[in-house]
């Protein structure tokens, strides 16, 4: 490949941000200057896909590997993508434009800095999920940071300082001593080359400690319980599509970070805080769904469940199983979808109602019809119904899991029971039941951007809920690839 | 024969402060003309440096009491394009205040000859030539809105600390050349018993004397005062320029003569460094006032640098030349700035003056946004890379706790930075400042504000450039 066709993947909505950047904004040009955002970020869409149907499957090698100096005798720049990281990166073309177009009411003012902003944060993004070199991983790792603090910040709701400074402050948090712990990777084994050090393995008596430093960052990041009340706070304050990129991409950088350097690094430090994964998972299902039972705020609620959800992820990644890692991998996907739509869903209704508290509505069924089938979609996909994006994956992570320990298997399909319930008894106190709220007559129905942002994200969680097929194809080689080094590692040391 | 080519520099701008006085008593209203030509003869002196004695090896010259070599035309160009660009963004704001007078470029000449002195010194006498002379500059230039009493205040202040340190510093040499019988580095280095305790006396005091003139803690104290009281042109001018001879001689001083002492001075560096960001990083939370705000957070960015130093390597020195290069590249952009922020001739300095300012003004608001997110550390700005390279140096050495203790302080740090951010983007706005600034002062913050944000497409320059310097 002489294309350097991640790069311009990366690049693409940098370039797109700096056009914008040069733009005078005023009050007619907002629909020119969105048209621009859409455009450039739909380029990237339709680049990715061209990279998906490039793209082998059946070899775990990375592909479209790009190799630069970058800090000579130092760093090089290199990116490339193997069957796990290229979902990820579909995944995040796909919903940029979507969370574009959804910018119609929420984002009253500075609208062109706030299409910057996402477009820069999808450069980052894609970054991390491409980038084969660990300084230049948490080079986009962190600098993400920076876009999503003013999109909190500067759109966000009453209370968005608080919880800007928040996120921003416990990522940051995390992510140092993972900077420490790449510093150290480069003076233990001389490079910080990600294919490389899969070669050399690191030494075990270093892994425990390297392990811990990762997974401080990634922990914060997924979320786990307990470092994950960042979350809430910051979805709740953030505008919708801000909400949308941190739950459908954001959440993934570490989910993904989980399967490409604490297994592929510290395979020994990985089986020997597996325990600790499992625990905090299973304390995450069941506590966090708890939570959301009894949250009165919609967005808080979802967020609550982003947290019970990602808690099956990180339990599916480390079973270290086939079925565990592919349903971990198809569950950040079909998250990625639904608790992107469900934010929107959450968007649209408090667009018309300026609320965001359950109790304002109720038996808006007969009023938004349309809106109330689509959200229901959602919801059962949300909740793992068969059919659904969502079951496939959690179907896996619980076979995986089941595998390797019995108990936490159980457990954790209690979580699902109760994400059935809070997920169930959401939907019904808002649409349904007695119109108790008479200012709610006056909603009008789903407008044509917004069902179409809704139905582009119905049509794959149903078809990969019926058809996984293309996901797991995808996936296969790359993880089965994955656990074979795993436990050759394992077992040589 | 003594080649006089590779002090040329030095005897070029002592005679050109001279001849500036002489003009000055004989011209009226010379002022402009005098800063014009301060400014060419800074410019004409970097050439000089850079192409008298950039190139050559290291030589030593007057009884080997200077020594010229890569480390030291290194730190004289960018103490000399530093002053320049101080000074060039300087003359609105003394107008505006009516201190625009002859004696102010003069001053900033004859401490930046000091610097370049102390730079190049090899002797503990040299050195401590140089460093009084560029003392004694800075105690005038501190106090020079001399009808304000904070600025008097500063002077005084600064005065009375500075000459207390200098004695510590001076006391520390006598011993020195008491138990080694010389004060050139050299011969130091060549005399040394490690068994004498009182060497280590000597180079405890010196480091005293030292770490006062780098304001790293627990020596600090005099900084915020001083800094907050000082003219903005002048604060700028602390900030920058004389931390970067005073770090020049901290790594010479430590590593010529006193490298196989290391064991007993590498604590105490680990300790001012680690004092220095942790109090830098927690102190400067709650100040309201920009200037004493900076004033802490560049002494948690000394702690940095000191960092460097600490590690014993050459690597370490290297990183810490790195990470003074580019903290005088944002200091220059936080500062235009600060300058900026003027309303009908008279400038604002507390951090609720920012209040909204993306506003009223996108482009120096998003700047300065820019400037703040690299002075925290965060990539892709260039302020990432100069942590990362003084961890990395850090690292080399094994010394874990340095690094983590310097890591989570700029946790703490980018909290102070991120208040200012969330009080410029997410706070009401205010007035709008004026916007007739000098072009060089739109300049100094584009081309701060440039380099800091495209360092990571070429980070490999300056390390190239750094990379000559070979002390050990």
């Amino acid at each position: 490949m002489n294309f350097p066709i991640l790069s311009s993947l990366i690049l693409l909505p940098a370039v797109g941000a700096l056009f914008l950047f040069f733009t005078r904004s005023n009050k007619e040009n907002n629909i020119t200057v969105k048209y621009v955002a859409l455009f450039t970020s739909l380029v990237n869409f339709f680049l990715s896909i061209y990279l998906w149907i490039l793209f082998d499957q059946s070899t775990s090698e990375f592909q479209f590997v790009e190799d630069r100096v970058w800090i000579k005798d130092l760093i090089n720049y290199k990116v490339g993508i193997d069957g796990i990281s290229i979902l990820f990166i579909i995944l995040t073309t796909f919903i940029t434009p979507l969370c574009i177009i959804s910018v119609n009411n929420s984002i009253k003012n500075r609208l062109i800095e706030f299409l910057i902003a996402i477009l820069i944060m999808e450069s980052f993004m894609i970054g991390v999920f491409c980038s084969l070199d660990l300084v230049v991983f948490y080079l986009f790792f962190e600098a993400g940071l920076i876009p999503m603090f003013l999109i909190i910040g500067i759109w966000g709701g009453t209370r968005r300082v608080y919880s800007a400074f928040k996120f921003f402050l416990f990522t940051l948090l995390g992510s140092v001593l993972m900077l420490i712990a790449i510093i150290s990777i480069y003076w233990i084994s001389g490079t910080t080359d990600v294919v490389q050090l899969y070669e050399l393995g690191i030494d075990a008596k270093y892994q425990n400690l390297l392990w811990l430093a990762f997974f401080s960052s990634f922990a914060v990041k997924t979320p786990m319980w307990p470092v994950h009340t960042w979350l809430p706070d910051a979805h709740v304050e953030a505008p919708t599509a801000g909400s949308v990129l941190l739950a459908a991409i954001l959440l993934k950088m570490a989910g993904y970070g989980f399967i490409r350097f604490s297994l592929g690094l510290f395979p020994i430090a990985s089986e020997i805080f597996t325990p600790l994964i499992y625990t905090l998972s299973v304390v995450a299902i069941i506590f966090t769904s708890l939570i959301a039972l009894m949250q009165e705020d919609m967005k808080k609620l979802i967020a609550y469940s982003s947290v019970a959800h990602m808690g099956f992820v990180t339990l599916g990644i480390f079973t270290i199983q086939q079925q565990g890692l592919e349903g971990s991998i198809l569950q950040m996907i079909s998250h990625g979808l639904v608790a992107a739509a469900l934010f929107l869903c959450v968007g649209v209704v408090y667009d018309r109602m300026h609320s965001r508290l359950i109790n304002t509505y109720g038996g808006i069924v007969s009023i938004i019809p349309k809106y109330s089938v689509l959200f229901m979609l959602f919801t059962l996909a949300a909740l793992g119904l068969p059919g659904t994006s969502g079951f496939v994956g959690e179907f896996l992570i619980l076979m995986g899991a089941f595998k390797e320990n019995f108990l936490v298997a159980v457990i954790a399909s209690l979580g699902v029971i109760i994400g059935a319930a809070y997920m169930l008894w959401l939907y019904k106190r808002v649409v349904f039941g007695k119109l108790v709220n008479s200012d709610l007559k006056q909603m009008v129905d789903l407008n044509k951007s917004e069902l179409f942002i809704l139905s582009c994200l119905a049509v794959p969680t149903l078809f990969f809920g019926f058809y996984p097929e293309p996901l797991i194809n995808t996936i296969e080689v790359s993880i089965s690839n994955l656990i074979k080094v795993y436990n050759f590692n394992l077992v040589s040391n | 024969m003594t080649n006089l080519a590779l002090v040329f520099p030095e005897i070029f701008l002592s005679l050109s402060i001279m001849f500036l006085l002489i003009l000055g008593v004989f011209k009226k209203n010379s002022s402009k003309l005098i800063q014009n030509i301060s400014l060419i003869i800074l410019l004409v002196t970097s050439v000089i440096t850079l192409n008298e004695t950039l190139g050559i090896k290291e030589t030593l010259l007057f009884n080997s009491s200077v020594v010229i070599d890569y480390l030291s035309s290194f730190m004289k160009i960018v103490t000399l394009l530093a002053a320049f660009l101080v000074l060039v963004i300087s003359s609105n704001y003394l107008k505006n205040l009516k201190i625009f007078k002859i004696e102010y470029p003069i001053l900033i000449l004859s401490s930046v000859l000091g610097m370049m002195i102390m730079i190049s010194s090899n002797d503990l006498i040299v050195f401590y030539m140089g460093l009084e002379l560029q003392s004694l500059a800075l105690y005038v230039l501190a106090t020079f809105n001399r009808d304000q009493l904070k600025s008097s205040e500063a002077g005084l202040k600064y005065f009375v600390l500075s000459a207390l340190s200098s004695g510590l510093l001076l006391y520390g040499c006598s011993l020195i050349y008491g138990f080694t019988g010389s004060t050139n580095f050299n011969i130091i280095a060549n005399q040394l018993n490690s068994n004498e305790y009182a060497i280590t006396f000597g180079i405890v005091f010196i480091l005293v004397g030292l770490a006062f003139k780098i304001s790293a803690v627990p020596f600090h104290m005099w900084a915020p005062d001083v800094y907050e009281g000082s003219p903005t042109s002048v604060t700028l001018f602390f900030t920058m320029v004389p931390k970067i001879a005073a770090l020049t001689v901290f790594i010479r001083f430590l590593y010529v003569p006193f490298l196989n002492l290391i064991d007993q001075w590498q604590m105490i560096l680990i300790f001012l460094s680690i004092a220095s960001m942790l109090f830098g990083a927690i102190a400067a939370i709650g100040q309201t006032n920009l200037k004493r705000l900076i004033a802490y957070s560049s002494i948690g960015h000394v702690g940095y640098t000191l960092a460097g130093v600490a590690t014993g390597s050459n690597d370490g020195i290297q990183s810490s030349v790195i990470y003074i290069t580019i903290y005088i590249l944002m200091n220059l952009g936080l500062f235009s700035c600060l300058l900026m922020m003027k309303r009908n001739n008279k400038y604002f300095e507390d951090i609720e003056d920012l209040s909204g300012l993306s506003k009223n003004h996108p482009l120096m608001s998003l700047s300065l946004l820019v400037i703040l997110f690299s002075l925290a550390g965060i990539p892709p700005l260039a302020g990432f890379f100069a942590k990362f390279y003084i961890f990395k140096s850090v690292l080399e050495q094994s010394m874990y706790f340095l690094a983590i203790v310097g890591l989570l302080s700029t946790v703490v740090a980018a909290f102070y930075y991120l208040r200012i951010i969330k009080i410029m983007y997410f706070d009401k706005e205010k007035e709008k400042y004026d916007t007739d600034h000098s072009l060089w002062l739109k300049f100094s913050l584009m081309f701060s504000t440039l380099l800091i944000l495209i360092y990571f497409i070429f980070p490999s320059q300056l390390i190239e450039v750094v990379s000559r310097i070979n002390i050990i």
